[in-house]
């Protein structure tokens, strides 16, 4: 029963978006320092603040599946990580546009935050190829599991070996000294970080509940002794 | 690297395609996803309609044998 309080979800994932889109572009002040770029920011570091949490989540499935051996868990580690991945694309893509506009340069390959991120990002796209390459269902399971497990890990330690680094350029959305984000532009930021953070455990949902339905009617099909149609992909775990 | 910390704010006119450009990036993103989980939808449907003729394929030729 993947797909229950599905709807409710959804509407309240396009609510928030509406909402927070309203605040960003007619309620948040304009940035003294950065100007009208500075609205990048409002998808650009929910967007990365989610994927990273999305990464970390995946791992904490990841353990509940080697503690379990519930497939269950191993779907939704692979669905986390799956959402997650696509969402780091968004922040690369979002990152670099902003990156263009405010410092004339596209990507900036001294900058830690950059960097890192594009080494986290690098290094769950491996995850696909890595679950691809066993055939066993059972042993695919348990190594992307430890993938997870290892790789959600180093998230948070590579976060902070970047905080630690004393960043040259890449702003600080919660700066520690000169007060940080006002509260009109926190408020807003806020908004768009639960609209992301919903749009993520939505599209965890739906893909989780598409899974399932696949699941399903693969079952029928051995139920019925009928032949599979083909097409169906040998990396997503299944989900019954 | 002075370059960078010298980086002036954009005017409007000239931000607001930068700005336009990060959302949009972020709308097709999950446009795209939309239609792939929309294909895959189909793929489910149309599974469903093979395996659902099976089943009925199956009650009529049982239907047939009993009144034979």
């Amino acid at each position: 029963m993947y797909g229950k309080g599905l709807r409710p979800l959804s509407i309240a994932t396009v609510a928030m978006i509406a909402l927070s889109l309203s605040l960003v572009f007619f309620y948040a002040p304009l940035d003294a320092d950065q100007g009208f770029i500075q609205k990048i920011f409002y998808i650009h570091v929910p967007l990365a603040m989610v994927a990273l949490v999305g990464f970390i989540v995946g791992g904490v499935f990841a353990i509940a599946h080697l503690r379990t051996d519930n497939r269950k868990w191993d779907a939704y580690s692979y669905v986390s990580i799956h959402i997650s991945v696509i969402f780091g694309v968004a922040v690369l893509i979002t990152g670099a546009i902003w990156a263009k506009a405010s410092w004339g340069h596209w990507w900036v390959w001294d900058e830690p935050t950059l960097v890192s991120f594009l080494i986290v990002f690098l290094l769950y796209a491996t995850y696909y190829p890595f679950r691809y390459a066993i055939e066993d269902r059972d042993r695919q399971a348990r190594y992307a599991s430890v993938f997870a497990v290892t790789a959600g890990a180093f998230v948070p330690l590579n976060f902070m070996a970047v905080r630690m680094a004393q960043s040259l350029v890449h702003p600080r959305t919660f700066a520690t000294a000169d007060g940080g984000l006002p509260g009109e532009m926190m408020l807003t930021f806020l908004c768009s970080l639960a609209a992301i953070a919903l749009l993520w455990t939505t599209l965890v949902k739906f893909e989780l509940t598409a899974k399932s339905a696949s699941g399903q009617v693969k079952r029928l099909r051995r139920a019925l002794d009928a032949p599979a149609s083909g097409g169906s992909s040998r990396i997503a775990p299944e989900v019954s | 690297m002075e370059w960078l910390f010298a980086a002036p704010a954009l005017p409007l006119d000239e931000a607001g395609k930068y700005v336009a450009g990060a959302y949009v990036v972020f709308v097709v993103l999950l446009v795209v996803y939309v239609a792939i989980m929309a294909a895959k939808l189909q793929r489910i449907e149309r599974d469903l309609r093979e395996v659902a003729a099976i089943a009925e394929d199956r009650k009529a030729e049982q239907r047939e044998e009993v009144s034979a």
